[in-house]
């Protein structure tokens, strides 16, 4: 097998100004209508998930990844490979948000003929890297991508977004130890810890605890942050970035259903839809920030 | 002007000149073409990577570890990550070979291969060793007999079954320039090398080793040579002349040549060493029943699990045999 680990491939420091801050997070609400608004016309989908990673994913498009929406098969674009497929609204929004397809698209989310189908298809929509969705072929498809990356000198990095539920699949453990035992350092996966999933509380369903021991066993880099502080979760991306010799591993704490107080850590909410109504008032709360602000659009 | 051959062996197959003497044909097994395939195609390619999950020695997947170091990658015991891991160097642009024995690969990683490999259409070409019964004393769990079926009904896949280890070289050498998923099998047992460095081999097209038109019995892997000794007895001791055709790529099927067989010979007998049920005997049959209905039937392994025992043992136990061949041609000629 070949020395993969040569040392990382210098990266800008991702400095974060207050101005650029404050724009990211009202990026992040936009994005969050957006969801609202998808699921609701769909009719079906996931709404807990992909409200509360929307600053994960606002973060990743518009401030931490090496991309270029305009040629989404660039050879040297970071990748982002979304492992539980399942929340791909938020990424569909902030796709379109970024400019790889007119934000019209948005509406045809789950529906016949579209490229945004109900989990993420590589051969349907252009700029998602990787087929997904049964958890945990993510993970793996990822290592993958980064070990190619690292054989070939590569100057990009991949970014592996996977949910906590999706940890009870064995098969992340498999790619976790591939990640460990090739020093994948060019490789950060995110865990969306919002302790949910479909049954009910992941402590109940299945104890995933300690994680950071579980991740820091199989010889990876583990950073923890608050995964609904866009600042907190960059600067956790900064510190995976100057790694060398490991994978990295961050566990972002995030609120299922953030930023629509009636989803808000309810497990009720991670695989349905809102009905008309629900959506109605959602995006309210949205507009105003709960309240915090008079909506401009009413 | 050459007058064309009626019964016989087909001289333009070019198979070996000592087809039926014991003595001087070689035995092989067929998991060594892909070695030496793999080696070949490497040297042509340098974006193939074979991936294996702990058993280089035995899929034969060292020839390629020794030529090319850099090139192999270990992922120990995870068939499962192994197959999407392999999805992720595909779309990466690799040609990824996964290695390891067909009960693991494609059986345990099945959903991973499909989501991954199948439905995103990623250029991963899967090798099932150990396939069939004739792993012998390993058992039942270990004799892959259902991969044929599963594979054969994934979208995107295309299946191949050689008959002996040069075929192996040579599908192992033609999947790697194929843009496409692929699955290919062998088996542990040596078998015998029947067919030549001269001998036709052409991804998704039938190769007729013996003419006749009495019977044909269309077969896969090492069992082709027991349909060639079932044929030419049926020949010598009853003057029945049976088309003997070499069915390598299960999928895409060569629906032309079956066809053909149906009219111009009324009857068939399929030949595998896998479920007959979803397997090359359930695609013949689809084929038969949907274009000209004639007698078909099936010597594989009918709808029950393997054992322990001695590789030659187990084929005579679940008649896949030239003995059982023979038997099926006289039941299938009887309803012709």
């Amino acid at each position: 097998m070949p020395n993969l680990a040569i040392g990382p491939k210098v990266r800008k420091p991702l400095h974060l100004h207050d101005k650029q801050l404050k724009k990211l997070e009202e990026k992040a609400f936009e994005i969050r209508e957006d969801i609202i608004k998808m699921l609701v016309e769909a009719g079906s989908g996931h709404s807990a998930g992909p409200l509360g990673m929307a600053d994960i994913f606002t973060a990743l498009y518009f401030h931490v990844m090496v991309h270029d929406p305009k040629r989404p098969n660039w050879k040297d674009r970071d990748r982002l490979i979304l492992s539980n497929g399942h929340i791909c609204p938020v990424r569909y929004a902030a796709m379109a948000h970024a400019g790889y397809f007119p934000k019209t698209w948005l509406k045809t989310l789950r529906k016949f003929g579209s490229p945004l189908q109900g989990h993420p298809e590589r051969e349907k929509l252009p700029g998602v890297e990787a087929t997904s969705g049964p958890l945990g072929s993510g993970s793996s498809q990822a290592v993958g991508i980064a070990y190619v990356g690292l054989l070939n000198h590569a100057p990009w990095r991949v970014y592996c977004v996977m949910s906590d539920g999706e940890l009870e699949a064995g098969q992340t453990w498999e790619a976790m130890l591939f990640a460990g035992r090739n020093k994948l350092y060019n490789c950060t996966f995110i865990i969306d810890r919002n302790n949910i999933q479909i049954d009910g509380p992941t402590e109940e369903i299945m104890p995933l605890e300690s994680l950071q021991a579980k991740f820091e066993a199989f010889n990876l880099n583990v950073i923890r942050c608050a995964g609904n502080s866009i600042r907190d979760f960059v600067s956790a991306v900064e510190q995976a970035h100057g790694m060398s010799e490991k994978a990295s591993v961050i566990i972002a704490d995030t609120i299922p259903g953030y930023g629509v107080d009636f989803m808000e850590h309810d497990f009720l909410w991670h695989g349905k839809p809102p009905t008309f109504s629900e959506a109605k008032s959602a995006l309210a709360w949205l507009r105003t920030l709960g309240g915090k602000i008079k909506s401009e659009h009413e | 002007m050459k007058t064309k051959q009626q019964s016989g062996i087909n001289r333009e197959a070019y198979l070996v000149r000592h087809l039926f003497d014991p003595d001087k044909l070689e035995q092989v097994p067929t998991r060594n073409g892909y070695g030496d395939g793999l080696v070949e195609a490497g040297k042509k390619d340098k974006n193939i990577v074979v991936l294996c999950a702990d058993l280089t020695e035995s899929t034969r997947s060292l020839a390629f570890k020794n030529a090319f170091p850099d090139r192999f990658v270990q992922l120990g015991v995870s068939e499962q990550s192994m197959a999407s891991i392999a999805a992720g160097m595909a779309i990466t642009g690799k040609i990824p070979f996964i290695s390891s024995y067909a009960c693991f690969s494609p059986g345990r990683n099945w959903e991973q291969i499909r989501t991954t490999i199948a439905i995103q259409n990623s250029n991963v070409k899967i090798a099932g060793a150990h396939a069939g019964v004739s792993v012998g004393p390993d058992g039942a769990t270990h004799q892959m007999i259902e991969d044929i079926a599963i594979m054969r009904v994934m979208p995107n896949m295309k299946v191949f079954v050689p008959c002996d280890s040069f075929e192996t070289k040579k599908a192992t050498i033609a999947i790697a320039k194929l843009s496409s998923p692929c699955y290919i099998r062998f088996a542990r047992e040596k078998s015998p090398v029947f067919t030549t460095e001269k001998t036709p081999f052409k991804i998704g097209r039938a190769e007729t080793y013996r003419f006749g038109n009495d019977l044909t019995i269309i077969a896969a892997g090492p069992l082709l040579y027991e349909a060639l000794l079932a044929a030419q007895i049926l020949s010598l001791d009853h003057k029945i002349e049976a088309r003997v055709i070499n069915m390598h790529t299960i999928k895409p099927l060569d629906v032309k040549t079956i066809i053909k067989a149906t009219k111009e010979t009324g009857a068939i007998v399929t030949v595998e060493e896998a479920q007959a049920v979803g397997g090359l005997g359930g695609a013949v049959a689809e084929t038969v029943c949907l274009s000209t209905p004639v007698p078909v039937e099936r010597i594989g392994v009918q709808d029950r699990f393997g054992e322990s025992g001695e590789p030659r043992q187990l084929q005579e136990a679940f008649g896949l045999t030239a003995r059982s061949i023979i038997t099926a041609a006289f039941r299938v000629l009887k309803l012709k």
